[in-house]
């Protein structure tokens, strides 16, 4: 159940005294301003990892998928394929085989 | 905070924060952000939540207004559809979150209701969709937008957060405001809130039809590949509980008395019990249950056990919600890696 600050005062009285500072004071709010890191790594690899590095940056960095789990080969084309139709990445056809491939070699898994 | 992805940001809280305290610090509670185009600085006086759709008054509120509402008080568990999907097996693709994408705070803030009410929702209003500042990188790309029954967004529960742990958000936790929907996953937990939109149809938008759901089994749980499941949209939690001061490989003296503690939810309803086990589930033992911080917040627990044989040991802690719901012995599995609350079991020795 929500508490209502206002009627745990009244029921509870000063039993709840840092809470009453609660209902006093209304937090002032003030505007923020961050840094966000561009996340600048690229997929290592050399030239078998340009077509990744040119078409999988755009949206998010390459960490998460370096991180991903080793999947099978059709698996790495769905994620490919749902990035384009999905997430509207711009990713021209020729690009999807070497893409996968690279996926399927770095982050594969054998037998699937 | 573990760095799972650096943009947009998906931070994981260390686990040992968790044995610490019932509440999350702000500066360590989990991040997650789907789309990269997040501003990263917000002006007080310039922010407005709009609220329109299916309502008799369109509102334009700024934050002075929403400050100026009944206040309310709560503490509640945020949790990713897809906490510890690292652990799912067959692996599934997806942030490879351990256990620490949940945390628990105490929101301060209005009631949706309220809110709601002072726009007037219309007869023939189905739900409430929930959209914020962040945007696609790409045009045409799908925007982040969670949507509720209308009867659960008036519920008087459901609320608008300006406050956690008595500080304003953080702008990675969503600041000015974050929708809270108590017991449920934090995919709807919408950051940086400013557009409210009252619904006459249910909504079809990506992120609630095709992602963010669940096959509509007991558990989420399918067999790989299984085809032809009903899939519905994620929603309530379910109990989980886990042990914090003692990590795999531990090993303790043969005979003496050990202290295990952590902390246990019950998802959308209360924690009823939490039981422990220091022979791999033959028996269980009732753990002690720390202070009661409301039905939606984590419990601390504690218990005392002791290893008789030299050897192996597998410890385990389970949670019981007071709707009579108690964690599985089996793992769930489904395509997307969402709600595992299976028992957690810890490998220690005894020496
Ligand atoms: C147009 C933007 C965009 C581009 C370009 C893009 N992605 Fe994604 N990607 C997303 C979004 C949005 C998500 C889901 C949200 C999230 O995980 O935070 C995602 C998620 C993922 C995931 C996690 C699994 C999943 O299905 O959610 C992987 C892996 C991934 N992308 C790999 C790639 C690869 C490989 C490429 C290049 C072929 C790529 N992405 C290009 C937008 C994009």
């Amino acid at each position: 159940m929500l508490t209502s600050i206002l009627r745990l005062g009244l029921l509870l009285g000063v039993a709840l005294l840092p809470l009453t500072v609660w209902a006093q004071a209304a937090p002032a709010l003030k505007s923020v301003s961050v840094d966000l890191p561009a996340g600048v790594q690229m997929f290592p690899g050399g030239t078998a990892a340009d077509p990744i590095n040119n078409n999988c940056l755009a949206c998010h960095s390459a960490d998460m998928v370096l991180n991903q789990p080793a999947l099978s080969k059709a698996a790495w084309e769905a994620v490919v394929k749902k990035m384009i139709n999905v997430y509207k990445a711009p990713i021209a056809e020729a690009d999807v085989p070497p893409i996968v491939a690279y996926l399927a070699t770095t982050k594969g898994s054998a037998g699937e | 905070m573990i760095l799972q992805r650096t943009r947009p940001p998906l931070l994981e809280t260390p686990f040992e924060v968790f044995d610490r305290s019932v509440f999350t610090p702000n500066d360590q509670f989990y991040v997650r952000w789907h789309w990269a185009v997040i501003p990263t600085s917000i002006e007080v006086a310039k922010f407005r939540l709009i609220v329109h759709g299916q309502v008799e008054t369109p509102l334009s509120l700024s934050l002075e207004e929403i400050v100026g509402l009944p206040r309310v008080e709560l503490a509640a568990v945020s949790q990713c559809s897809g906490n510890s999907r690292g652990y799912v097996l067959p692996r599934v693709a997806g942030a490879q979150w351990s256990n620490g994408a949940m945390g628990n705070a105490k929101w301060t803030g209005v009631r949706l209701k309220d809110i709601l009410d002072r726009a007037g929702v219309k007869a023939g209003a189905v739900q409430v969709r929930f959209n914020g500042l962040d945007e696609p990188v790409v045009e045409g790309a799908p925007d982040f937008m969670k949507s509720l029954d209308i009867d659960h967004a008036r519920d008087g529960e459901v609320m608008i957060a300006y406050a956690m742990n008595g500080q304003q958000l953080p702008l990675l936790n969503g600041f000015p405001l974050r929708l809270v929907v108590p017991g449920w996953y934090s995919t709807y937990w919408v950051k940086m809130l400013n557009d409210i939109e009252v619904l006459a149809q249910p909504d079809s938008n990506y992120w609630m039809k095709t992602a963010y759901t669940i096959p509509d089994t007991p558990y989420a749980n399918v067999t790989p590949g299984q085809t032809g499941v009903k899939m519905v949209p994620i929603n309530r939690m379910e109990p989980r509980s886990f042990i914090t001061n003692i990590q795999n490989g531990a090993s303790f003296a043969a005979g003496s008395p050990t202290l295990a503690r952590g902390i246990a939810f019950g998802g959308d309803y209360g924690v009823a019990k939490v039981d422990f086990s220091a022979d791999g589930g033959k028996s269980w033992q009732p753990a002690q249950l720390g202070q009661d911080e409301g039905k939606y917040s984590f419990r601390q627990w504690e218990t005392y056990f002791t290893l008789a044989a030299k050897g192996n040991h597998s410890l385990m802690v389970r949670c019981t919600n007071s709707k009579g719901e108690a964690q599985p012995g089996n793992a769930n599995w489904n395509p997307a890696g969402f709600m595992r609350n299976v028992i957690e079991t810890t490998a220690v020795t005894a020496a």
